[in-house]
Order: C-alpha cells, then structure tokens, then sequence
C-alpha cells in the first residue's frame, strides 16, 4: 500500500494539511449560486451579504477550506470570482477552493490570492489538463481531479482508477508531485443506479492503495430521488471515509453531516480523546 | 374496462418489468389491439407515476422501473402500432445541453412523455445547438426539450434556440426547457415557449403545447 501523502492547502495565515491520520477536512460547497436564487439574485447586483454569511457560518460549523464558485449565467465571472474571493477573505482567513471551468477567472483568482489554493477542477480530459496543470504549477497550487475523461464518466472502478493514474501521470510529466492531486472519484447518483455508491467506494480503495493520494468528493448528489436523503448522504460518507475520502465537499450547515463525518473520524482514531466530538455536541446544547 | 388491461396498469405502477412482455403478449393474442393496449392499459399506469412521483409518494428508482416496464411494452406494441399508422400525440425531441452531463431529469422526462403517448427521440447528454438543429431538420418534431443542471450550461439553451432561429426552423418547432437553475424567467428571456419545473408537468407541458 502506498504511503499516505499530505496535501497543503492554505491561507496567509492558515494551513490546512488534508492527510488521512488527521480528521477529516470538510471544503464547504455553499458558496455556489447553482439552485440558489437569492444568492444568485444578490451575485447578479454585486451583493455579497450571502456569501459572507455563508463563508462565517460553514466556518462556524467546521469547514476548514471554502469553495467559491461564481458560476451565475452571463455574468463576467472573471470579474465577479475576484469580488467573490475578496468578499470572502474580509471575513474569514480559512484557506479557499477556486471552483470554475472558466480558465481566465482561475488564473486571476490565483494571481490575487496569498497562499496555496485548491481547484475545482481538472478532469481527464485533454484540453482542461493542458490549460490548468500549468496554473497548479504556476502558483504552487493543489488541485481536484474528477475521474472522467473524454469519454465521459467511466461506469467502472477499474475504468475510473485508470483515469486517476492518467492525471497523476500527467501532472507528474509536469513536475507536480501526486499530493498535490485530490482525487474525485464521482458519486453518481444511487436513485438511478443502485450500484453508483459501490462504484465510488471500490474506486476510492483502489486510487488510495496504489497512490495514497487524498480524496475528495460531492457526497450529496448520491441520495438524489431518494426519501431520507440526510441519512444516506451521512452513511455513505461515513463508509467513504473507512475507504479512504480525506476531505470531502459539501454542507457543513447540515447537522447530519457533521455528525456522520466527526463519528467517524472517532471510530478511525483520529480524534484525540474524542475531542471534536464532545465540543461539537456541548455547541449544540447551546444552540438549543 | 377489461381485467387484463387493468393488470397491465397494475403491472406498469409497480414496476415489473420481468412479467410485463408476457402479459402484452397474452393481451395481443386475446383480441385486444395495440392502441387499446397502449390507452387503456399502459397511459393510465403511467398517469398515475406520474402524479405521485409529482406528490412525493414514488421516488426516482420507481419511476425508471415503471419506464423499463414501459419499454418491455412498448417493444412488443410499437412495431404493431407503426404498422397499423397509429398517429402519436406527437413527436418530441430531448437533450441535456452542451457542457452538461446530468440526465437523469430528462431521461425522467423522456419516459413520462412517452408514457402520454409521444414519440421520443432521445439525443442523450452534452448535446450541442448544432446537432440539436440537425435532429430537428431531421425527424420534424413538435417539440424540442431541452435540459440543464448548472447555471453555466443553461446558456446552452439560448444559444440552440438562436441556431434554430438562424436555421429558419424556430417557427416550426416547440421549445420547452427545464432542470434545477432554470426558471419561468429564465424560459421568457431566452424565448422558450413552456418550462417545466418537473418531468411529470413537462408531460402536461408537452401536451399543452401540440393541442
């Protein structure tokens, strides 16, 4: 098996290091305007009250890297990904995740940052690779990396996996060493595939086993069509983490999640005298 | 209404798809036609997913058994129906935009129109304003239906409608959108003529739009 490697994510002032004997990092997806009316509304006048409540609150509530995306339709994302970053760094120092397909709002986003950002993302494909591998190497950057390539996603761990070797192949050509990669392997959704959960599980154990890269993952979509989603979405990150997800995405503000993800970072044995988790509940009798 | 065509909408609702071609059989071979089979047997079944998938009572997996239960049907009825010039309520076209990978929406929508008795042409995911053009110039439908999960690739939408535009076709073709970012408004600014915020309206939608 190969060794765990640690990937840096960080701030001015902060450093995140995602490694798999630490708990588990959380990247906090709700800076994104994708579903999102009201944020969207507000991005398209300029307003950025959402996202900085949205930045404090999922700080608050445990994330440890923010993503922002600016994806709002029309818009010069350019420009408003810049607003968006600087709105977001007035009001927490937490380490942030870049999410844009949009490869001349990347490199600005990494041009004004002061630190070590994440991507979201690169995929296999062949044009993405060749424009965004140079800017991770550029600004010393780390990137996520989604298992599928030009022919789409691939419907097996095996094919998946060989996506995974491809991106570390490529990226190493470059001089960007393999932690440096975070792995997704892709949770589709159990609604329309009941294998799809299994299929991103298998994927994890094998990427982990032959590179020891980190792992990341969207792990809300996979209950999509489902009833009792919060439960799916928490056991399924639960079991993603025994297989090797290191820092997934998603919503912070959901006390399922926190829940599923601190519990299991105590029964890995990365949560020194169950710290994390006392804190976490003695906070929440305060709430209520 | 005749016990067999009701086991057959029976059947339809509760997703077997297993037993399904059999039964077809069983009521082709029993004087019953091909029309009266897809009216009375299957549409009914399929109405009914369609109002409790839209009431929260079936979820998504139900629906594409009922779909798959659909398909065994129709497999066995479509060559009789083509055959015998039955006319389908109409003829639509679906595609998840350029740029866009998520399909389950509209592979939902797909079958509920189906199930209402159009003729689905079905381009699959990341299709781009180009070959959604050459489909229409193809097939001549009434309907084209587009779908778009990301706020990025829902101006995909507006970009095929202008292609159809500049195609000399727009006139001649419905266009009805739909998927999580996409709203009424959106469909107004970029000239859509019906949206639909899920797949058992986007049925209603469809059939609304070719009365």
């Amino acid at each position: 098996m190969a060794k765990n490697l640690t990937t840096l994510v960080t701030s001015k002032t902060r450093t995140v290091e995602i490694q798999r004997n630490n708990p588990t990092v959380i990247i906090g997806e709700r800076i994104n305007p994708t579903g999102r009316k009201k944020l969207l509304s507000e991005l398209k006048e300029g307003i950025f009250t959402i996202v900085k409540n949205d930045a404090v609150a999922q700080v608050e509530a445990g994330a440890k890297i923010i993503d922002v995306n600016a994806g709002v339709p029309g818009a010069d994302e350019e420009a408003l990904l810049k607003d968006m970053i600087y709105a977001v760094m007035d009001v927490t120092d937490m380490p942030l995740c870049f999410d844009t397909a949009d490869n001349k709002a990347l490199e600005t986003a990494l041009s004004i940052y002061e630190g070590k950002a994440l991507i979201n993302s690169i995929n296999g494909e062949k044009e993405r690779l060749a424009a965004v591998l140079p800017l991770v190497k550029e600004y010393d950057a780390a990137v996520i990396a989604l298992c599928m390539d030009d022919d789409g996603i691939p419907p097996t761990a095996e094919a998946r996996f060989k996506v995974a070797a491809k991106m570390i192949e490529e990226a190493g050509k470059l001089g960007i060493s393999a932690d440096r990669l975070v792995i997704d392997p892709l949770a589709l959704t159990m609604g329309s595939d009941h294998n799809a959960g299994r299929i991103a599980i298998d994927t994890i154990k094998m990427v982990v086993e032959e590179f020891g890269v980190n792992i990341t993952m969207g792990a809300s979509n996979i209950s999509f069509g489902m009833p009792d989603r919060a439960a799916i979405n928490a056991t399924f990150l639960a079991m993603a983490i025994l297989a090797g997800l290191t820092c997934p995405i998603t919503n912070p503000l959901e006390e399922e999640i926190i829940l599923a993800v601190q519990a299991a970072d105590l029964v890995m044995g990365r949560d020194e005298f169950g710290m994390n988790w006392i804190k976490t509940y003695r906070s929440r009798l305060k709430e209520s | 209404m005749s016990e067999l065509l009701s086991e057959i909408t029976a059947m339809l609702i509760e997703g077997n798809f297993k037993d399904m071609a059999a039964k077809t059989t069983t009521a082709l071979e029993g004087g019953f036609g091909a029309e009266i089979i897809l009216n009375e047997g299957l549409m009914p079944g399929m109405d009914h997913v369609g109002i409790e998938f839209k009431a929260g009572n079936l979820f998504v997996p139900e629906v594409l058994r009922s779909a798959k239960t659909m398909q065994e049907a129709m497999n066995i009825i479509r060559p009789i129906l083509i055959e015998s010039g039955a006319e389908p309520a109409g003829k639509i076209i679906i595609g998840t935009v350029k740029g866009d990978l998520h399909d389950i929406g509209k592979n939902l929508v797909g079958m509920m129109c189906e199930g209402s008795g159009f003729e689905v042409i079905d381009l699959g995911k990341d299709v781009d304003p180009t070959s959604f053009v050459e489909a229409a110039e193809e097939h001549q439908p009434d309907i084209i239906g587009m779908s778009a999960l990301l706020t990025t690739t829902m101006l995909s939408m507006e970009r095929t409608i202008k292609a159809l535009t500049e195609a000399g076709i727009r006139e001649s073709v419905k266009v009805m959108i739909g998927g999580a970012p996409v709203t009424q408004d959106f469909a107004d600014q970029i000239g859509a003529d019906g949206y639909a915020s899920n797949a058992a309206s986007a049925s209603d939608i469809a059939r609304e739009l070719t009365a």
